[in-house]
């Protein structure tokens, strides 16, 4: 019988061919943790007695959540997770050479197709997008894989998604992904692999394929998968020369379920409080004020998104009620807004053009919501108080309509700014 | 085990940032993150809830962030189980990991009322609610899964492991 690819990668992982719904241990390419999730996981790795990691070349540590330190305490978690990685040899990026994980992973060549990657951070599922098997895991499943280099995993039956016809303009990976999460639910996939397939997704670039993979968690999923094919190739080769076995699904492979979508007439998508499930035409839901647009994030803060949202801010100006934040998923992707001279639209339109972090996204830092405030935000979640006050709203949305909300102080797509 | 305890009931979908909102992530002390549990949700809860009292949700329970701070907050309020129609995985998880008992059974959940008091055998798989006088049964864990439960959570097994192996390293 065939094999998804998904199976193939667990198969090879466990040295064995193993079949959805067992249990596998399996070995792990890469394991990761952040300055939130971190100081658990060492906690509890000290607990074994051991004194090495298995590999610290697959050990990775990113400061992200929290830094630069917003106060002592970050200080203090930030400090732990920075001394241990020191101390072990580890993967570790400071401030300043880093950025948001799963941003900086994939620009180092860490993330690669055929790979298993676990990390200590749910949307630790992005690296899908490049034919990894990879999911989120807590601190402690951390803890372990950084003991024994292996994991357990219930393997996923797989969910394939069919998504037929082409894009209209401006509608890209995130309004897919909000679109799929709406059509299925917050637990559509609960405890699944999701493929994603079909000539949409072959004409999809890699950063859009990211964006979806990264919000597969939105619908329960363990996982979210693409093929590897030209687009990852190419996008590979600039990142690193290390070789890679992908893993492709067999013809006869069998899925939980297959969905097909025709999507050649799909709008620009938003998410109401407080799902990501709650999904709307951004040009239908009425006048939606908002306080704040926050533009970055895992999910939509790459140097593609940010070029998407340049060319809505360029020669216009974010509304006076509006506070525009955008943040760069990285050092490198702020780099390069630099020097193609996107920071310089950001900053004359109005915008705030701040370092990379996770910071609101989670309710963190630059910029807390406070009571009865609403937010617009490329992020991934609109949870009740996910991004401040819980009596505060976040909207979920793609690039191109936080930058027409931006400008326009309600929720829109840039059709409205015509 | 044996788990007895008063209901407090929750709905659908209860994500892990109104278990534990971001901003209280500063620690890793489960009395700490206890003081703020399922605040986001209902902010008296932290006052009423006592040691021993259950948690009774719908489907999706834990959705969303990896924080183990979610289950590591629950069991520092002293919350005995939580039962639920079902759960998120990573958050299902790391309660297994952490040694809090995580029961599914869907009908128990939504059957089961504020104050309610209900009786867990977690050995038997049977959920019994003292009020209505219904049992029900709960989803049995799979083996690999009970092993780690009856090690006490999951760095207990690992460190058997690593301590044996150590042991052998030594002796060879």
């Amino acid at each position: 019988m065939g094999q998804t690819m998904t199976e193939k990668i667990l198969s090879r992982a466990a040295g064995r061919e193993v079949h959805p719904g067992e249990i596998a241990e399996v070995a792990v390419d890469l394991v990761m943790t952040n300055d939130i999730t971190a100081p658990i996981s060492i906690r509890e790795f000290k607990r074994t007695g051991l004194e090495r990691v298995f590999d610290p070349t697959k050990v990775v540590f990113v400061p992200d959540h929290f830094v630069p330190a917003k106060d002592i305490k970050a200080a203090e978690q930030a400090k732990v997770m920075r001394e241990f990685a020191r101390e072990q040899g580890a993967v570790y990026w400071e401030v300043g050479r880093a950025g948001i994980e799963h941003v900086v992973l994939p620009e180092n060549g860490l993330t690669l197709p055929g790979q298993v990657i676990i990390g200590a951070d749910s949307h630790s599922c992005t690296y899908g997008a490049f034919n990894a098997f990879s999911t989120g895991m807590g601190s402690t499943d951390i803890a372990a894989s950084m003991a024994l280099g292996t994991t357990w995993v219930r393997v996923p039956p797989t969910i394939k998604f069919v998504y037929h016809g082409t894009l209209p303009e401006g509608v890209g990976g995130k309004d897919l992904i909000l679109y799929t999460i709406g059509q299925i639910g917050v637990d559509g996939a609960l405890y699944a692999a999701m493929e994603f397939t079909g000539e949409t997704i072959d004409a999809l670039e890699v950063d859009g394929r990211i964006t979806m993979a990264n919000m597969a968690i939105e619908a329960g999923a363990k996982s979210g998968i693409f093929g590897c094919d030209d687009k990852t190739r190419a996008w590979l080769a600039n990142v690193t020369d290390r070789t890679y076995e992908p893993a492709e699904s067999d013809p006869d492979a069998r899925y939980e379920r297959v969905v097909e979508f025709d999507v050649s007439t799909l709008k620009p998508l938003v998410a109401l409080p407080h799902l990501p499930s709650n999904v709307h035409a951004a040009d239908d839901v009425g006048d939606v004020r908002v306080d704040q647009v926050v533009i970055g994030s895992c999910t939509n803060g790459r140097l593609s998104d940010l070029r998407e949202v340049a060319k809505v801010l360029a020669g216009r100006q974010v509304h006076a009620n509006v506070r525009c934040i955008v943040i760069p998923g990285s050092q490198e992707v702020a780099k390069q807004a630099h020097k193609e001279g996107l920071a310089d639209i950001f900053m004359e339109s109005g915008a705030i053009w701040s370092t990379s972090t996770c910071g609101p996204c989670l309710g963190g830092y630059m910029g807390v919501l406070a009571k009865g405030e609403r937010c617009l935000s490329t992020t991934n979640r609109n949870f009740r108080g996910r991004m401040g006050h819980r009596e505060a709203e976040v909207i979920l949305a793609g690039p191109q309509v936080a930058a027409a909300t931006a400008v326009l102080g309600h929720v829109a797509s840039p059709a409205a700014l015509n | 085990m044996l788990i007895r305890g008063r209901v407090w009931k929750f709905g659908d979908d209860v994500d892990t940032d109104v278990i534990i909102p971001a901003r209280y992530l500063l620690t890793s002390d489960a009395k700490e993150l206890a003081e703020h549990v399922m605040e986001d949700l209902d902010p008296d809860f932290v006052g009423k809830v006592r040691p021993g009292d259950i948690i009774v949700a719908g489907k999706n329970f834990g959705c969303g962030s990896s924080r183990e701070h979610a289950p590591i907050a629950i069991k520092g309020a002293g919350v005995s189980a939580v039962v639920a129609a079902s759960y998120a995985r990573i958050f299902f998880r790391n309660s297994i990991n952490i040694g809090l008992p995580v029961v599914e059974a869907p009908e128990a959940a939504l059957e089961a009322e504020d104050g309610d008091i209900l009786e867990i055998d977690t050995d038997e798989g049977a959920v019994l609610n003292t009020r209505t006088g219904r049992s029900y049964s709960s989803a049995r864990y799979d083996d690999y899964i009970q092993q780690i439960i009856d090690a006490g959570g999951l760095m207990e097994a690992v460190t058997r492991r690593v301590q044996a192996r150590l042991a052998e390293e030594r002796q060879a």
